[in-house]
């Protein structure tokens, strides 16, 4: 279980980029100024990939502590954490 | 202190924290409900600003605004104490909400109509950041061991009740009066937020009366209580990592599961479905009615066998059920199926003309309405152009709308919707609890918050807007927006299935 938790780790380090990078496009493939749509509105692809960004970040990091084994044992108690 | 006022206690606790955080979420949620009337009245068509405006206040309120709540009121509630910190964002939340529907209209005094409102709609997102983690925190403190789950899931079914409240008023108001009397610049949409102000007041009165969670005051009186909590919380690596594995592992799932069972699937009875206002309302209302109870019995169960795979589980039905149930829900309301039966009335409205001013052509919308045997029925309405210079008529494409479904086929829709809200209760039902156990004391009100609110407002406030997304690049499948939350909660299926643990952990007070 342990390896594939730490395999999976690589799974989410790349996923990160990958979500940064199909916002990004999907934000330059649909911003239409002459459009009506929401998905045609720049203010709100904005929000969305200022949001995203931090969150696709977070996810890296999470796959990086899974590669680093820091998921091997979940801590129990307050005293885990703060070891 | 004897079994039966401690009981007592903690009844009043449940009930002071859940009525509370039901309004928190009806103010919330009738605002996006009255949508289109607001936009009206507030930001009208034509205008680029007042466009941004309700572009910020639509978006930002939920993805920016709540998340940053959680941090803000996160941090008062581990410094200063639960009660206090979500005493305040009841009466924030209470108060703009009541005050939105003072603001007059754009007509009255233009711009800062929009700007006024947006600002009001940011204080709401800011609240509801800063209530749900102080009225789960408050709870679970007060809960006796092995009954956190069963005693934190009242607390989990606020969102749904305050949503139902929010559908059943709006419908009382709507049927009650004309829709101009109900759209006017001071007209009925506004009843809603009036009568947010009264149940704000008797929740303020109830919340006032309670004490201090019991584990809060005791680290408080101990002096231990965090100075910093933001920094504890996310730059402390042994619980950024937990705090990293609650939002990707359960909560990111839980967000999308719970927005595609409760406004997805309201959206697409009304807008793919093409179900009358009244049906697809009820159809809600039945099912969230019916579907309620389960966030108390997942809850209890997630007591006796542990919270992960109860979540999981939810996810997992619903990552291999959407499909096929909003594929029925199309096909049901297909009408070229309804036309085999017979048609009991076939009523075609006397065709309605105006002239367009400037080219001074003339529109000619047609209105049909068929009812069938079953009780089945639509409006067909077709609108043509009559060219002044030319005489030519241009025919309009024939739309149906307002269908009304057959009493069988309503139960079955009503059936299929608490299905997909039974999800919705395996997956939020064990949450809060589930949140609580995973942080110490100290931090537990910010940790847990900022998790909850990206899950929620973020992934699962997405859910609209990355449907349409994919709806136009996707013409040809009409399902084609449920893969995202399909992809989000199987995403989080395999994190929460490797990563979590369905360990109960029974000692919250450290």
């Amino acid at each position: 279980m342990n390896l594939i938790k730490k395999m999976l780790g690589i799974v989410w380090l790349l996923l990160g980029p990958a979500v940064i990078y199909f916002l990004t496009a999907g934000a330059v493939q649909n911003i239409d100024p002459s459009g009506t749509k929401d998905i045609n509105n720049p203010v709100i692809w904005i929000i969305i990939i200022a949001i995203f960004v931090p969150i696709a970040i977070g996810l890296m990091i999470f796959g990086w502590y899974a590669l680093k084994d820091e998921y091997k044992k979940l801590p129990h108690t307050s005293e885990d954490l703060r070891s | 202190m004897s079994k039966k006022s401690e009981r007592n206690i903690v009844t009043r606790v449940i009930a002071a924290s859940s009525l509370g955080t039901m309004i928190e979420w009806y103010d919330f949620y009738i605002f996006g409900m009255l949508a289109k009337t607001i936009s009206t009245e507030f930001f009208p068509e034509g205008n680029a600003t007042a466009a941004l405006l309700s572009t910020l206040a639509i978006f930002a309120a939920g993805f920016i605004v709540r998340p940053f709540g959680a941090l803000v009121f996160g941090r008062l509630g581990d410094i200063f104490g639960r009660k206090s910190t979500f005493l305040l964002t009841l009466v924030l939340m209470g108060g703009s909400t009541f005050l939105i529907g003072l603001v007059p209209g754009y007509k009255t005094i233009g711009m800062a109509a929009p700007l006024i409102v947006l600002f009001l709609r940011l204080v709401q997102g800011l609240a509801l950041g800063g209530e749900y983690g102080g009225a789960a925190t408050y709870v679970a403190e007060h809960a006796p061991v092995h009954r956190r789950g069963y005693f934190t899931s009242w607390i989990q079914t606020t969102a749904t009740l305050g949503l139902f409240l929010a559908l059943g008023v709006i419908m009382l108001v709507k049927l009650n009066m004309s829709e101009t009397a109900f759209n006017s610049e001071w007209g009925g949409w506004r009843y809603p937020f009036w009568f947010s102000i009264l149940l704000v007041g008797v929740s303020v009165y109830i919340r006032m009366k309670m004490e201090e969670s019991p584990l809060f005051s005791k680290l408080k009186s101990e002096g231990k209580t965090a100075k910093n909590p933001l920094k504890e919380s996310f730059s402390h690596k042994a619980n950024f990592k937990m705090v990293l594995l609650a939002l990707f592992g359960a909560v990111m799932g839980q967000g999308v599961v719970w927005y595609t069972g409760q406004f997805y699937a309201q959206s697409f009875l009304e807008t793919k479905a093409l179900l009358n206002f009244e049906q697809s309302r009820t159809i809600m209302l039945w099912a969230i009615l019916f579907a309620t109870p389960f966030f108390i019995f997942f809850g209890w169960l997630s007591d006796k066998i542990g919270r992960k795979w109860i979540m999981l589980l939810g996810m997992l039905i619903a990552i291999i059920t959407y499909r096929p149930i909003f594929s029925y829900f199309l096909e049901e309301s297909d009408v070229s199926a309804w036309q085999q039966e017979a048609i009991v009335s076939d009523k075609v409205e006397t065709p309605v003309k105006q002239v367009l001013p400037g080219s001074g052509d003339t529109l000619v919308t047609s209105v049909q309405t068929i009812k069938f045997t079953s009780g089945a029925g639509y409006t067909q309405q077709q609108v043509d152009t009559i060219r002044t210079a030319s005489q030519e008529v241009i025919n309009g494409k024939s739309v149906i709308k307002d269908k009304v479904l057959s009493l069988g086929r309503y139960w079955k829709f009503v059936a299929l919707v608490f299905c997909l809200i039974l999800y919705v209760t395996m997956v939020y039902g064990p949450i809060a609890a589930f949140l609580v156990e995973l942080f110490p004391v100290r931090i537990r009100y910010t940790s847990m918050s900022l998790p909850y609110h990206i899950g929620n407002g973020v992934f699962g406030g997405l859910v609209p807007f990355i449907g349409v997304l994919l709806q136009t690049t996707f013409i040809s499948d009409p399902l084609v927006g449920l893969w995202y939350p399909i992809a989000v909660a199987a995403l989080c299926f395999v994190i929460g299935a490797v990563y979590l643990d369905n360990k109960i952990d029974e000692n919250v007070n450290d």
